[in-house]
This record gives C-alpha cells, structure tokens and sequence, in this order.
C-alpha cells in the first residue's frame, strides 16, 4: 500500500474512534435522560419522599433515603480525605522530605490508585467483622475516604508541585517558616486543590464497591452515624436487580440525579477553578 | 531547628516568634504522620487480609483451591478456578476491545482535532469518564444485553439471554476507553514540538511519524494509562455484578454466562457474615485481587523503566 494511502486511511480511522467514543457517551446520557427523565417528569416527588416500608418489593414512596445517604457519608468522608491528602501532599514537597522518599510514597499512592474500590469495601468489612461492629454509616465514610485518598492526594500534589517558584522563594526571604510558606505555597495551588477536591468527590459518589459492603444496604431514612444506610449507586444497582418493573424504573430516575450530580460537580470544579486562580501569581489576568 | 520542643514551648508564652516556631514544630509532626499514611494503608491492607485468610489457606492447599472449579461453600468447596477464568475472559476481552479505540481516540484529540473541536471532544471524553459505572451497567441492561442477545450472539450460532462473560467484556470496555483516553492525551500532549517537526521535516507521513515517533516517545505514559485501564477492568465490580449472569461455571464460550473474583463477593456476601470458613475464602478472594493488581503495579514500574530508556529521545 501506498504510505499516503496508509496515512489517510489511518486518518479515518482515528477519526472513527472518536466519534465511537462520543457516540457512546451520547448515547448512554441519552438514555438515562429520556428514561430516567421520563419517570422523573411523571412522579418528581420521588427524590424527595422516603421509602415505604415495603419499598423495594412494592416501589411504595421515593429514594430520599439515598439521596441523603449520598451526602452524608461522602460529605465527612471528601473532607476527612481532604485534610489527610492535602497533609500528604505538603509532606511530600522537597521542604519537608527528600526526593527519594517522595518518589517511594508516590509508588505507594499509584499502586492504591489502582485498586479495586472492592478491596477497600472488604478491607473495612474484615475491620468490621474483627471489632464486632455493625455495617452502619460511620464504616461508610471510613471506605468512601480511603477510597479517594489516594485520588485527591495525587491532584493536590500536582498542584503544589505545578505552583510558582516564587511563592516559596519569596515567603522565605520574608523569614517565613516553612509551615507559613507552605500554607500560600497551598493557597497558590488553589485551583489544582479545589479540582481534586471536587473530583474526590465526583469519584465517591458514584462509587458502589466499597459501601456495597460497609454501609448495610438499608431501605430507611439514615438514622444516626452508627445505623445502615446506603447510597445512591448501591440503590441502583439493588434497584436494576428487582423483579418489580416499578422499581427497576426507579433505578433509571436514581440514574437520572446521580448524573446530573456527577456532571455538575465537574461543571463546579472547572468553575472553581477559575474563580481560585486569583491567588496564583499571574493567574485570572 | 535543634531547639527541643519543651523550651519552645516556654518561649511560645513570651514571644511571638516562639509561637511561629512552635507552630512550625508541632505542624511538622503532623505531616510527617501523614507522609507515611500511604505506606501505612498499603500494609495495613495486605496483612489484614492476609491475616484473615489465614483460616482458608491452613485448612485446604492452595494449589487445590486454584485449580478446583467445585465452588459452593455451604458444602465447604472452595475451588477459584471458575471465577479466574472469567475474570481472565472479561480483562482480555475488554483490552482487546478498548485499547485499539482508546489509543486512536487519544491520537485524534491529540494530533489531529484542533481549536474548538478539540476543546469540545477532549470535555465529552473526560464526562465519559467521570460517569459512574454503575450507569453504564444500568444503561447496558436495556440497550447492550437484548442487543446481544438477538443479534450479535445468533450471528455466532449461539443462545443467550444477552447477559455474559461477552456482555460484560463489551460495558467495562465502553467505561475504561475514555479514562484510558484522556491518560493517553496528557503523555502525547506532553511531547515537545520539535519532535514532530523533526519527523515531518526528514520526509515521513503523518503516520510514521505517530507510528514511529511519537507513541515510542509516549509510550511509557501511554504503557501506564493501559495498566490503570487493566487495573479497573480487573477489579470491576458493579457492571459484571449486574450483567454476567451469576453461574459459578467454567464458561463454554464468550458468551456464556459466568462470575468473575468480584461478583464471587458480591453474589455470596449473604453467608460471609454467618460461615466463618466462606467469610476467609471471600476475603481471600479479596487478597488475590489486591496482590494481582500490585505486582503487575511492581512490575509495570520496572518495565516502564526500561522502556524510557529504550525509547528515551533528549
């Protein structure tokens, strides 16, 4: 063949990929709007009533419980991760450790990146069978932070790292201490902080595998830190699983909300982004 | 720096700059706690599953387990076989099916798209992938699995009921393209232009200089983006949860129904709380997963070592 043949034939190709890419991505937002919007637009009260008694056999009442389940466990859960990953991530700047012991850790955290979110579900549920605890809100937030930790603590520590040199140069030639100077050193980085932060959790709401396990499952309202509960993923997937069409229609409107969450946390963080620039030298000119 | 805390503590009551430095001294604690955090989650992973596997791995040889495919714990049969076909089945499925795509789409936004159109491909991309994949299994049960079932599978003369080890191969490559994607862009991206210029300006196509140039220069990068996608697949739970079908078989063909390590948890997790036996299997289950994943991690690191080396160009 022709290598101009080939160049253009590989042309149409990758263009091929990626229009199978964004096609895809239309299609799944297609569906979950149309279907899951269709059941929203017919009965909006869902998301906002609690379930029957008898909710996943009958469909009786909405999903509020996992709407609040959501929040409440991924709330304290992104900030705990926060204050450990932004922690971490000033510890590995070259003020505190050397670069042999950063590149260690960083190791460690790509090598937690990448494990499965089921692991951290049965490592907190081997915890909860070793301390003779119940699965209950608490073990939730403990999974869900341990599952984004590693994810926040690499963007912030992109985002110290991508921060202007003069910062630090300048803090220390005031005679800052090195806690000071890292703190504009953070403030600086702001808008890397605040897209990890909101993309933490993004991750964590729309994870099931580790409160799949944790959290109990449970079809009532949250009722205290220590009580079951569940999120919004885990009630799709029991919801998909039902034999009661009402329900399994109930998992598309829960489809429905988790996306537009997920889309407008991303929406959010670029935003942010933008907004927190101002504290970087240079930046939001 | 040499001053013990006690004595910075006196002068933290009379000066302001005591307390600056006593500020500084207890923060330093802290973030030195944190800094090990990672290495602590790591080991405190890995012992305490293996700690608690411990039961399984003493009352049968490991061997036997891996080689067994009689898995139904209520009669105290543990045999893994089944699921590690399957998983082995959907990974190599969905790499198979995903990397090709994945790495044109990245070439494309990468090399070919420009101004807006690039803007606009690269945000639909990172949507995609930012999507829980929950929503892609959701999504999957009316669209992919009758598709499968009534026109994809007869095809290959064989009748299912759309769910397998096909379908779920299929969905988990759908999630892992677009985060494989948007990795593969930055490590293209991050390329500088002179090599590109070179490449063109010595007479090669757009093509060979991609071929030749470019994916070597970004390989290593490329090489990892592959291995996360591997790592995601691998320990996918929910989508092969909703979508395999549940029979703890040796699959006869791809697209058989099946069950893979994760949904082995998922599936028995009713008895895991009340047979202390089963709950040692599932969390050696659990062990398997996490020690799979990292050694490839491990040896991914050293591979990626060399191939920067190989295919360094400053």
């Amino acid at each position: 063949m022709n290598r101009y043949t080939t160049q253009r034939l590989f042309g149409i190709a990758v263009r091929a990929a990626a229009l199978l890419v964004v096609g895809v991505l239309l299609l799944v937002i297609g569906v979950t709007v149309v279907r899951g919007g269709g059941v929203l637009l017919a009965d909006p009260s869902i998301v906002l009533t609690p379930p029957g008694s008898r909710y996943m056999l009958e469909g009786t009442g909405g999903f509020l419980h996992a709407v609040l389940g959501s929040l409440f466990i991924v709330g304290p859960a992104t900030i705990v991760s926060m204050v450990a990953a932004v922690s971490t991530a000033v510890y590995l700047q070259s003020d505190y450790s050397s670069k042999r012991f950063s590149d260690a850790v960083n190791m460690f955290l790509n090598v937690l990146w990448g494990t499965p979110p089921i692991v951290y579900g049965v490592f907190v549920l081997t915890i909860i069978i070793a301390t003779g605890a119940q699965t209950s809100l608490f073990f939730g937030i403990v999974a869900i932070a341990i599952f984004q930790y590693p994810i926040m603590t690499r963007y912030t520590d992109e985002a110290l790292r991508a921060a202007p040199e003069t910062v630090r140069e300048s803090t220390y030639g005031l005679g800052a201490t090195r806690f000071e100077s890292m703190r504009m050193t953070v403030r600086a980085a702001a808008p890397g902080v605040i897209a990890g932060l909101v993309m933490g959790f993004a991750r964590g709401i729309g994870d099931a595998a580790t409160v799949l396990f944790t959290t109990g499952r449970s079809t009532r309202m949250p009722g205290g830190l220590f009580e079951a509960a569940t999120t919004l993923p885990v009630l799709i997937f029991d919801q998909a699983m039902s034999f009661n069409p009402e329900v399994r229609s109930h998992a598309y409107a829960a489809a429905f909300v988790l996306t537009i969450a997920v889309l407008g946390l991303i929406l959010l963080s670029k935003l942010l982004a933008g907004r927190y620039a101002r504290y970087t030298p240079g930046g939001n000119r | 720096m040499t001053t013990d805390t006690d004595s910075l503590r006196k002068r933290a009551r009379s000066s302001r700059l005591g307390r600056r430095l006593l500020a500084e001294r207890y923060s330093s604690y802290w973030l030195t706690l944190a800094g090990y955090l990672a290495i602590a989650l790591f080991g405190g992973i890995t012992l305490l599953l293996f700690y608690r596997s411990l039961p399984i791995l003493s009352e049968y040889p490991l061997s036997s387990m891996l080689t067994s495919t009689n898995w139904d714990p209520a009669r105290n049969n543990f045999g893994f076989l089944p699921a590690i076909v399957g998983t082995v089945y959907v990974t190599a499925l969905s790499m198979v099916m995903g990397v090709p795509i994945a790495l044109g789409a990245a070439i494309y936004i990468a090399e070919y798209a420009e101004g807006r159109t690039k803007t606009l491909v690269a945000a639909l991309i990172d949507v995609l992938a930012a999507i829980p994949s929950v929503i892609f299994g959701l999504v999957a049960l009316i669209v992919v699995v009758p598709f499968i079932g009534s026109y994809v599978a007869p095809v290959f003369n064989e009748s299912t009921a759309g769910v397998g080890i096909f379908t779920v191969s299929l969905v988990m490559a759908i999630v892992v393209t677009p985060f494989m994607t948007s990795l593969s862009v930055e490590s293209l991206e991050s390329l500088p232009d002179e090599l590109r210029e070179t490449s063109l300006g010595v007479g090669a196509t757009k093509f060979e200089t991609i071929r030749s140039v470019l994916l070597r220069a970004a390989g290593p990068g490329i090489f990892s983006a592959i291995l996360l996608g591997f790592g995601r697949v691998f320990g996918a739970t929910i989508v092969p949860a909703l979508l395999i079908g549940g029979q703890t078989q040796i699959p006869t063909s791809v697209f058989s129904t099946g069950q893979t390590l994760p949904t082995l948890i998922v599936n028995d997790f009713g008895e895991l709380m009340s047979l202390p036996l089963t709950q040692s299997a599932l969390i050696f289950v659990g062990l398997m997963l996490v020690v799979v994943v990292w050694l490839f991690n491990f040896g991914a690191m050293l591979v990626q070592r060399r191939l920067k080396r190989r295919w360094q160009y400053q």
